[in-house]
């Protein structure tokens, strides 16, 4: 069964890369763009799918670590250097409610 | 001179060289206005920085800081591989436990070092700290043996003697 | 010359994003997930902003790229870190195959 899911798995990432890099006609750097958004997709699997509520918190203070490259990677597909200041907020965001939504889950109040 | 004043003024240079780099100044009017918002940041929060006073020997000190930040680079390396070889393996072999290291450290930004170091290195994971008897609880991926000084032999001593150096 | 290697950074940068995001999907309970997902992420991103400033070099988009790098290093740890706590404090249990945990059995008087 194990096996089967494995590689059940390849099979869909090995579709996504063929797609990606030899099919489609883009610049590269959309390509790379591309593999990131597909990895955001399975972040956004674990936090619908994810059983308890740690996973959860789990995948949404990935994602935010994960949006800082996206976001270097369209700055330099546009040559505009403001994309990296929302990537910075963004990463200075998602750490403080990583740490609010932690506090919550152990059960003290957020002033402690 | 009073630490705290030392304090606000390495924060005071920290916020205006942070500021000019930011905005690739062109204009003396960017400094004034870099030096406006260091000023608000000094006074906010100037006296946070630094609170234990240095002690001498800065360059050897440095030297040591960077030798460890070499060594953490290489282990980090090392620490993605083998996550890239846990996660690629079809079985997933993987043998996870949580055990207990002793730390002889006593200065705080050092175990707070120590304790995100261990974090980004291979298969192991911080969970708590205790203050009082100075042991940190670790969520270990691939459990070699259960006993406390080996535990801190394999984990903890090749950071702790470099930290040792670097900040005491 | 120093493009491609800023290149080879970004594509370094993420591989190891995908085998981060992967070991989030596929590993069996909280604290595995964090561990995989923590170090590869991490040094993922890193690596994509570090190919970022090689290729800019050093001007104002360059430095924001260091500061991010500063930046996640410092933060992401210490939200591992947080979120474990809280997640074994709250009771939620580890994988079956899981063998010893020091922590429960020194805490089982406080609470």
């Amino acid at each position: 069964m194990k096996i089967i899911r494995w590689f059940a798995g390849l099979v869909v990432i090995l579709a996504f890369l063929y797609m990606n890099f030899f099919y489609l006609e883009i610049e590269l750097i959309v390509r790379l763009i591309n593999v990131i958004l597909f990895c955001s997709l399975f972040v956004l699997f674990r936090v619908i799918v994810g059983p308890s509520p740690a996973d959860r918190i789990v995948a949404v203070d990935i994602l935010g670590v994960l949006i800082i490259g996206l976001l270097a990677l369209t700055s330099l597909w546009n040559d505009q250097s403001f994309f990296l200041d929302v990537g910075l907020i963004w990463a200075l965001m998602s750490f403080i409610a990583s740490l609010a939504f932690s506090k919550i889950l152990e059960g003290r109040p957020l002033d402690d | 001179m009073s630490l705290r004043t030392k304090s606000k003024i390495l924060v005071f240079f920290l916020a205006l060289v942070c500021y000019l780099a930011l905005t690739s100044f062109t204009d003396y009017q960017e400094i004034i206005a870099g030096i406006a918002a260091a000023l608000i940041v000094t006074l906010l929060a100037g006296g946070l920085l630094l609170q234990t006073e240095g002690k001498k020997n800065l360059f050897k000190r440095s030297l040591k800081a960077v030798e460890y930040m070499f060594r953490f680079l290489w282990e980090m390396t090392k620490a993605n591989l083998h996550v890239a070889y846990l996660v690629l393996h079809p079985n997933l072999p993987i043998k996870p436990g949580i055990v207990k290291i002793k730390s002889s450290l006593k200065n705080e930004s050092a175990i707070t070092v120590l304790a995100n170091s261990i974090t980004l290195t291979p298969g192991t994971l911080t969970i708590d700290y205790n203050e009082k008897t100075g042991e940190l609880y670790i969520h270990w991926i691939d459990v070699k043996s259960v006993d406390e000084k080996k535990d801190t032999e394999i984990i903890g001593a090749k950071f702790e003697n470099l930290l040792k150096e670097v900040f005491e | 010359m120093i493009e491609n290697i800023g290149m080879g950074f970004i594509i370094l940068g993420i591989l190891f994003d995908f085998f981060g995001v992967l070991g989030l999907v596929r590993l069996p309970d909280v604290y595995n997930r964090l561990q995989a997902a923590t170090k590869c992420v991490t040094f993922g991103s890193a690596g994509i902003l570090f190919g970022t400033f090689l290729m800019k070099g050093f001007t104002s988009f360059g430095f924001k790229a260091l500061l991010g790098i500063a930046f996640i290093f410092l933060t992401s740890p210490v939200a591992a870190h947080v979120i474990a706590r809280a997640s074994h404090r709250s009771g939620i249990p580890l994988a079956k195959e899981t063998t010893i945990d020091r922590y429960k059995e020194d805490n089982e008087g406080e609470k």
